[in-house]
């Protein structure tokens, strides 16, 4: 049933920046290094698509990583630790268990989305998922999209789909103009970062950039066909054949606290040397605070050096994380979500979109536990991943569990003689 | 991604950019993923196969994430719309 056990000195799980970063400075020392990723190929969501032949960052990383003899694992999710030091994940070709001396969790971020009146209308999706989809072969020339809701993300978005030929009808972004003026005078002070910061300005210098805005409503029928967006207190209706719609990013915590990591503020802590609460699991990038790719590759090189003892190499590396962490802590700041957010959902409104829960069922429960039993909200088959956000925001509730499998998984890879019965709780 | 495959999608011939995923050529045949338990047309929320939403029958294998599966010449994609 589960597959030959694979032997990893440094284990990485999740093959983003993050991962990457740290799989090329474990690998060094000539350790058996493997990345176990659930995507189809590496680069996490940010490099999706980037190859070695590509003329990027991201294209200079994956051929360092090819040149070291690290094992690559894709289109394979870890779903349990079924005993101490062995995580096991399903793929295709069935279970497969990895056993590790050293662990570093790159698992990185997803979308956040609030829930409104018509989200769960067809092509009403997050911004990063439109892009995914268009990098995954989605033709986008001459459709018309709007870009809402908050973070950096949606600028670096509407610039990738214009380049494809999308017709950006305008970024609608939550945050007042002088937090946005604010943050951009950080990026420009930002070593590295300017040239990007300019690059998007002439990108999307014909593209209405709209704040103090956010969307109210999708319509449509079964499709979106327009989308209603609040607007210095007015609404207008806006037509488009896409709505992008997301709220900045929230971590995938959810193996680290499988793996009994403590987390601080909902990310993971970690000390100097990226290592969790648990002695030999360590962890970088997004789920330690999100802070886009260049913290992720810095912490990522850390967590990788602290893995194989080169403790020295890794602290010559500190400074430039410490600068990085300032502008992460900017970005929390600036793209917090203003309460009139509290107000999208209706009680008609769906929360939870596996087991269709209405936004006024929820609230006649107390706790994201009582609101589970009683209407199934969050337990579904992305097991709270989308709702458990939403809830928290709307309506301050926390998650307190994680138990496996943390995804779904078939059956006969679930089952196994070495399995032990236990529940994780956060700590918060 | 200039080369183009064609899939089947609920018995509908569908030619794709070699590469795309199921859930894109779901989409190109305009029609829905999987309908919910309240009976709405769903489609890709998340893109990143956390959400669920876009899972589809492929080559007999129910519930895949189609946002996380390659098309292949020939592929039989059925969805619930």
């Amino acid at each position: 049933m589960v597959s030959a056990r694979k032997q990893f000195d440094v284990l990485i799980v999740g093959g983003g920046p993050a991962g990457i970063a740290a799989a090329v400075s474990a690998a060094q020392s000539g350790k058996r290094v493997g990345i176990v990723d659930d995507n189809p190929a590496l680069g996490g969501q940010i490099w999706r698509g980037e190859t070695a032949q590509s003329d990027s960052e991201a294209a200079a990383w994956l051929a360092k990583l090819h040149a070291w003899d690290v094992e690559l694992c894709a289109g394979t999710r870890v779903f349990d630790q079924p005993v101490s030091g062995v995580l096991r994940a399903e793929s295709r070709q069935g279970a497969h268990d990895f056993e590790y001396r050293k662990l570093i969790l790159a698992t990185g971020a997803r979308e956040r989305f609030l829930p409104f009146p018509g989200w769960t209308l067809q092509n009403v999706m997050g911004a990063g998922a439109l892009q995914a989809l268009v990098k995954s072969g989605l033709p986008i020339n001459s459709k018309r999209v709007v870009v809402a809701g908050t973070g950096p993300l949606l600028l670096a978005v509407a610039a990738y789909l214009k380049n494809h030929g999308a017709n950006i009808v305008g970024i609608y972004e939550q945050v007042s103009r002088t937090a946005l003026a604010k943050f951009a005078l950080k990026v420009a002070a930002q070593r590295g970062k300017l040239a990007q910061a300019l690059w998007l300005r002439k990108e999307l210098r014909d593209i209405p950039l709209i704040t103090n805005a956010w969307p109210v409503a999708a319509r449509g029928n079964g499709v979106v066909q327009s989308v209603v967006l609040c607007r210095g207190g007015k609404h207008e209706e806006i037509a488009c054949d896409y709505l992008a719609c997301g709220f900045h990013l929230v971590p995938n915590t959810e193996l680290a606290v499988l793996l009994g990591c403590c987390l601080q503020n909902g990310f993971v802590q970690v000390d100097d040397f990226q290592q969790t609460s648990q002695p030999n699991v360590f962890c970088a990038g997004e789920p330690t605070g999100i802070g886009g790719v260049e913290l992720s590759l810095i912490e990522g090189q850390i967590a990788g050096l602290a893995a194989i003892g080169k403790e020295g190499d890794a602290q010559s590396l500190f400074s430039a994380r410490r600068k990085m962490r300032s502008f992460a802590e900017s970005l929390d700041r600036t793209f917090a979500l203003r309460p009139e957010l509290k107000g999208l959902a209706s009680m008609e409104t769906i929360v939870c979109r596996c087991e269709d829960v209405k936004y006024g069922q929820t609230t006649q429960h107390r706790s994201w536990r009582a609101a589970k039993l009683h209407t199934r909200c969050g337990m579904g088959p992305c097991q709270g991943r989308i709702c458990g956000p939403a809830t928290q925001f709307l309506l301050g509730w926390t998650p307190e569990s994680v138990r496996p499998p943390i995804f779904p998984v078939a059956l006969e890879n679930l089952i196994s003689e070495t399995h032990e019965e236990k529940e994780h709780t956060f700590v918060m | 991604m200039s080369e183009q495959i064609a899939v089947s999608v609920n018995g509908r011939r569908v030619t794709v950019a070699a590469g795309s995923s199921v859930a894109v050529a779901v989409m190109i045949a305009g029609a829905s993923c999987r309908t919910s338990v309240s009976g709405e047309p769903r489609g890709p929320l998340c893109g990143i196969g956390i959400c669920y939403e876009c899972r589809a029958e492929v080559d007999g294998v129910a519930h895949r994430r189609s946002c996380q599966v390659a098309c292949t010449t020939g592929m039989d994609i059925r969805t619930d719309g």
